[in-house]
């Protein structure tokens, strides 16, 4: 699901496992409730464990994007496996300019 | 073309149920010896029709969600999801790039999803009987590529 770590004013949010629509409201309100006490200047979303997502897992994305921005922090996604780079790349999240 | 598997599968609709169709469709077509692409391909497209027929058929109380998997001697993967839920009422605009009905936090993928990840997407829907999503992709041996 997901390890969360904050330090210097960034929120690390390293996912695992699968992402699909079963999961993903947990994973979001474990990330919203830290955001929202830590009001950290960055979201790091980190994919490097995540074996498998679907869309829910871009809806998530888009979301946390939606709710990092409206606190005035940024977001930042890292560590795309190759499994999953198809998906990214349909998503759009691309052009957001989050991918690092 | 001949079949040469064939099965069927039956389960309430919830959510717990995404993951176990993804699995039990991965190890269907696994004597088919995919490459690890296609498995993630095909494992993608039927989480995203499984979910639909979860998420937005039955509103009101669970029902039933219906799978019927083919192989082919020709090493086509035919896969059915179907629901008796609410259906679509223009499946053409479903079908868009971003559109959803919903208000939770979907993106609107879910078609787009199933399209680019096999190889042909069927649709067929009635409002107040439901929908049937039809998944087909071809799968090259593995060792075929090498
Ligand atoms: N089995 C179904 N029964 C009834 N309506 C459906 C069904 N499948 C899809 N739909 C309708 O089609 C729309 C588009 O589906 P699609 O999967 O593309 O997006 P989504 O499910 O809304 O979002 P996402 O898949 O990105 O989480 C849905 O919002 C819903 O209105
Ligand atoms: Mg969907």
């Amino acid at each position: 699901m997901v390890d969360l770590t904050y330090s210097n004013g960034a929120l690390t949010a390293r996912l695992y496992g699968e992402i699909d629509h079963h999961i993903a409201p947990r994973i979001r309100s474990e990330i919203d409730m830290k955001c929202e006490s830590l009001r950290p200047a960055v979201l790091i979303l980190d994919f490097k464990a995540v074996s498998f997502m679907d869309s829910s897992g871009i809806g998530l994305i888009m979301g946390r994007y939606r709710c990092i921005t409206l606190l005035g922090g940024r977001m930042e996604v890292v560590n795309i496996p190759p499994t999953l780079a198809k998906i990214f790349t349909l998503s759009g999240i691309e052009s957001l300019g989050v991918m690092k | 073309m001949n079949i040469s598997n064939h099965m069927k599968l039956s389960f309430p609709s919830i959510s717990t149920n995404e993951g176990f169709s993804r699995a039990a469709i991965c190890a269907f077509i696994l004597p088919l010896n995919p490459t690890v692409a296609e498995v993630a391909d095909i494992k993608t497209a039927v989480s995203e029709a499984v979910t639909n027929a979860i998420v937005h058929a039955y509103p009101k109380e669970p029902g039933t969600v219906y799978i019927d998997a083919k192989i082919t001697d020709d090493r086509r993967v035919i896969i059915k999801i179907r629901d008796t839920g609410i259906g679509i009422e223009d499946v053409q605009q479903a079908m868009e790039p971003l559109f959803t009905t919903s208000t939770d936090e979907r993106a609107g993928l879910g078609f787009a999803v199933m399209q680019s990840f096999s190889d042909r997407v069927r649709v067929r829907s009635a409002v107040g009987k439901g929908t049937t999503v039809t998944l087909e992709k071809i799968i090259h041996s593995a060792y075929d590529e090498e």
